[in-house]
């Protein structure tokens, strides 16, 4: 079902967060659906490889799209079991986010060009140091709950006990950097801009074309999913009520997800790149803060 | 000689080359500065001219120097003629001995050769190459940044692909064409460029516009560094990913642009100032209709703005961005805008002040950080002292104006309809589409202060009358290497930010 959910309706989420940062903006803004448009246009049309690319350049796009689908079988729908649910299974998870990386990166290298080897190091760079955020935090998390699959995390994080529950408020914040960075949102990246020279996740994309977009683009709209439906998981209190109760409030609160991304790209400007890794050490910093409420 | 008045030729004696040197030298220790260096063939070599604008005087001093292809440089010890002589340079292959980089600054195939990029070596450095296609709508320069990692060591720009030869088409000039490619030098200093070429055929040939002219050419050009301005802004604001006031300050951008169409029926003011003075009216209901207008646009911008500098994520990224200090500024001889942020008071309305500016100009604004904060934030002040300015001197149509009515657009009289008489009658005073007469064997200057800096339009007439040569140097020619230097030992990330808040133009300098 979450699979279902993901595959649907990843590229409206991102639609949703444009159109309430044209509001904010005083515009109308493009069409909520302009992603989908945006992906089949890209798939109508063909594909101009570099000459200085390879076979790791082709097949990079699909692999990454193929880790991300794979790891939405992994991903539960919050209170309910996942396809694929074993203990330790977040790890494997988040194995697939670098995986999906890996072969974006690989691409980027791939066509010798200055700008994506830039971008390439920046993006190395920026999720190595989001890693341990993202790990210390699913750590501590099964660590309280003695729950050792996503499933059991998921299904009633606000169960770790009323001392404790602070822990939980630190790793929601550490999540939510580590979302906002991941995903090239403001105030790390800015998914809108043009200057080669500023971009992270961006430049690293700027040789692929056609269907090899589409498979990127739609990618990283599965990405944004994925980890804006694990923050949500921990983050949000209800649970119990009938599947179809569960999956409203579970879209509902995605909704109110694209709503705060939305109202952060509005109101702040981005950070300088070199800031950007400080944010994330506070992550990290925050997820260490929450292992040792939760140990002590 | 003052701003846009002539002095014939022959009152320029040429200066033995060390005491030229000397009187250069002097005039940038003293606190005066260097408008312009250039050169005219002369027999087997070349006279070298210069302007130096005084200041306190508010004079401008022409001097000379006959030189031969080989001579020692100027450079060493006036730093901020660097760019003249590489300039000089490429466009005669004078030989300046001891210049300390000489190279060409517009790429040409021609004599000079081809530009060979200083570079860095070693294991951990990589080269960066930007341009000259960019992604955005700009215009085309390359950018050759030496890095270590996002740490730029050093960036070389390199333009010239915007070279049209204006300056080879205005001589043998004034013709009809002239006054266009005078409007057309920079595309978004049309009021500014055209004001200054307009100041130097006026001294050239000893005519001077009416006051009601002058008036009009002072509320355009304050409306040009209002666009200009504000577009900045919200463009400064677009590079950060500040979303509010890059769509508000492009909106309000427009309306500004609209009230110059108000003006004269073009958005960028083309067709408006001719030499002997402007070619639209602004009768009452018009002047009431701009004033209204005017105070709407000042609460939107002000609204837009003051979001901006109040919201401190945008004050965090800015400050300490691409640090440009006034000693430097001072060095490389940067004008306008640029040297403004870092605390030098440079501005043409105050130092040389010409036309209305005689009488009434605003006040001069200075912020001394000069990183990208000062450079955003003195377009603020700049903006809110051209609000203030125009609302003052839009308040009554100037004493000899009770011009006749004439319907919006005006007529336009044929380009070729023959000298209008000096007659004071209405329209035909302030309205110019004549070609004056020349004074033969005169050198000409004009200065005017555009939004971006000081232009400076020079010239002179050979025995017909006629342009002999004619040199133009926007403020873009001045602060390229201003842009460079802020990028030095900062972040490579940086650069679109620090360019956007130079905001050079890369046709005024290529010409």
């Amino acid at each position: 079902m979450s699979l279902i959910l993901a595959l649907l309706l990843s590229p409206l989420f991102l639609g949703m967060i444009v159109k309430i940062k044209a509001f904010f903006a005083g515009r109308k803004g493009q069409p909520l659906l302009q992603f989908y448009y945006d992906l089949v246009k890209l798939l109508q049309k063909g594909v101009v490889y570099s000459s200085s690319t390879t076979v790791v350049f082709r097949l990079s796009p699909w692999i990454a799209l193929a880790a991300a689908v794979t790891a939405l079988c992994i991903l539960p729908l919050p209170g309910y079991s996942s396809w694929i649910s074993f203990p330790g299974d977040f790890f494997v998870l988040f194995a697939l986010l670098a995986v999906l990386r890996f072969s974006l990166v690989c691409a980027a290298l791939d066509t010798g060009s200055s700008f994506e080897g830039m971008g390439a190091s920046r993006e190395v760079l920026f999720s190595f140091l989001a890693e341990p955020a993202l790990l210390l935090s699913f750590l501590v998390l099964s660590f309280g709950l003695e729950g050792y699959s996503l499933h059991e995390i998921l299904s009633n994080p606000f169960s770790i006990g009323g001392g404790k529950l602070v822990a939980l408020y630190f790793i929601s914040v550490s999540l939510f950097i580590v979302l906002l960075a991941e995903n090239s949102r403001i105030p790390f990246d800015d998914p809108n801009t043009h200057l080669e020279l500023t971009m992270i996740h961006e430049v690293m994309v700027l040789d692929h074309s056609g269907p090899d977009l589409a498979g990127i683009l739609y990618t990283s709209a599965l990405k944004l999913w994925i980890l804006g439906s694990l923050w949500v998981g921990i983050s949000s209190p209800w649970r119990g009520g009938s599947f179809y109760l569960d999956v409203l409030v579970f879209l509902g609160s995605m909704i109110f997800l694209a709503v705060i991304i939305g109202i952060i790209e509005s109101i702040l400007a981005r950070v300088r790149l070199i800031r950007v890794s400080h944010a994330l050490s506070l992550a990290t910093v925050l997820a260490g803060v929450a292992l040792l409420w939760i140990i002590g | 000689m003052r701003n846009g008045e002539r002095i014939p030729l022959r009152e320029i004696p040429p200066l033995d080359f060390s005491r030229f040197k000397a009187t250069l030298k002097d005039a940038v220790a003293t606190g005066n500065r260097i408008a312009g260096l250039w050169a005219v063939p002369s027999g087997s070599g070349y006279t070298l001219y210069s302007a130096i604008l005084h200041p306190s005087r508010q004079t401008i001093e022409v001097v000379c120097s006959m030189v031969e292809k080989v001579y020692p440089a100027l450079t060493p010890e006036v730093p901020c003629l660097h760019w003249f002589e590489r300039d000089l340079w490429e466009r005669y292959g004078t030989i300046p001995q001891g210049h300390p980089w000489l190279k060409p600054i517009r790429f040409y195939q021609g004599e000079a050769g081809k530009v060979d990029f200083f570079r860095v070596e070693g294991e951990e450095i990589h080269e960066v190459a930007v341009g000259p296609v960019h992604a955005g709508v700009i215009e085309p320069g390359h950018f050759r940044f030496q890095c270590n990692g996002e740490r730029v060591f050093h960036l070389e720009i390199s333009l010239g692909y915007q070279h049209r030869g204006v300056e080879r088409a205005l001589t043998g000039g004034p013709n009809g064409r002239s006054v266009h490619y005078a409007e057309t030098l920079a595309g978004d200093t049309t009021i500014g460029h055209a004001t200054a070429y307009a100041l130097l055929v006026e001294g050239l040939s000893g005519s001077k516009p009416s006051f009601y002219a002058e008036w009009i050419r002072a509320i355009a050009l304050e409306l040009e560094r209002l666009a200009n301005h504000i577009g900045d802004i919200g463009a400064l604001s677009g590079d950060i990913g500040f979303l509010p006031t890059q769509s508000y300050c492009g909106r309000i951008r427009g309306d500004v642009l609209n009230l110059t169409a108000l003006l004269c029926g073009n958005r960028f003011g083309r067709n408006l100032i001719r030499p002997g003075g402007v070619r639209y009216i602004l009768e009452k209901e018009r002047l009431d209709n701009l004033r209204s207008r005017l105070q709407v646009i000042e609460e939107d911008t002000i609204s837009a703005i003051e979001l901006f500098f109040d919201t401190p994520s945008v004050r965090a990224r800015l400050e300490g961005t691409g640090v440009v200090t006034a000693h430097v500024a001072k060095e490389l001889g940067l004008v306008g805008l640029a040297a403004r942020a870092t605390g030098l008071s440079i501005d043409a309305r105050q130092d040389i002040p010409w036309g209305y500016y005689r009488t009434q100009r605003p006040p001069v604004s200075v912020h001394g950080t000069g990183d990208c904060y000062a450079r955003a934030y003195l377009r603020w002040l700049e903006i809110q002292e051209s609000f203030r300015f125009l609302h003052q001197i839009t308040q009554t149509i100037p004493e000899e104006m009770a011009v006749e009515k004439k319907p919006y657009p005006p007529t336009v009289p044929e380009p070729d309809s023959g000298p209008l008489s000096g007659s004071h009658s209405g329209l035909k005073d302030h309205v110019s589409t004549v070609e004056l007469t020349l004074t033969p064997q005169s050198l000409g200057i004009g200065i005017t202060e555009g939004w971006r800096g000081e232009i400076v339009h020079v010239a002179a007439t050979d025995e017909n009358g006629k342009f002999a040569w004619y040199r133009v140097f926007d403020p873009s020619f001045h602060n390229w290497f201003g842009l460079a230097y802020a990028m030095r030992g900062g972040e490579i990330s940086d650069f679109p930010l620090c360019n956007k808040s130079f905001n050079l133009s890369y046709c005024g300098h290529d010409l």
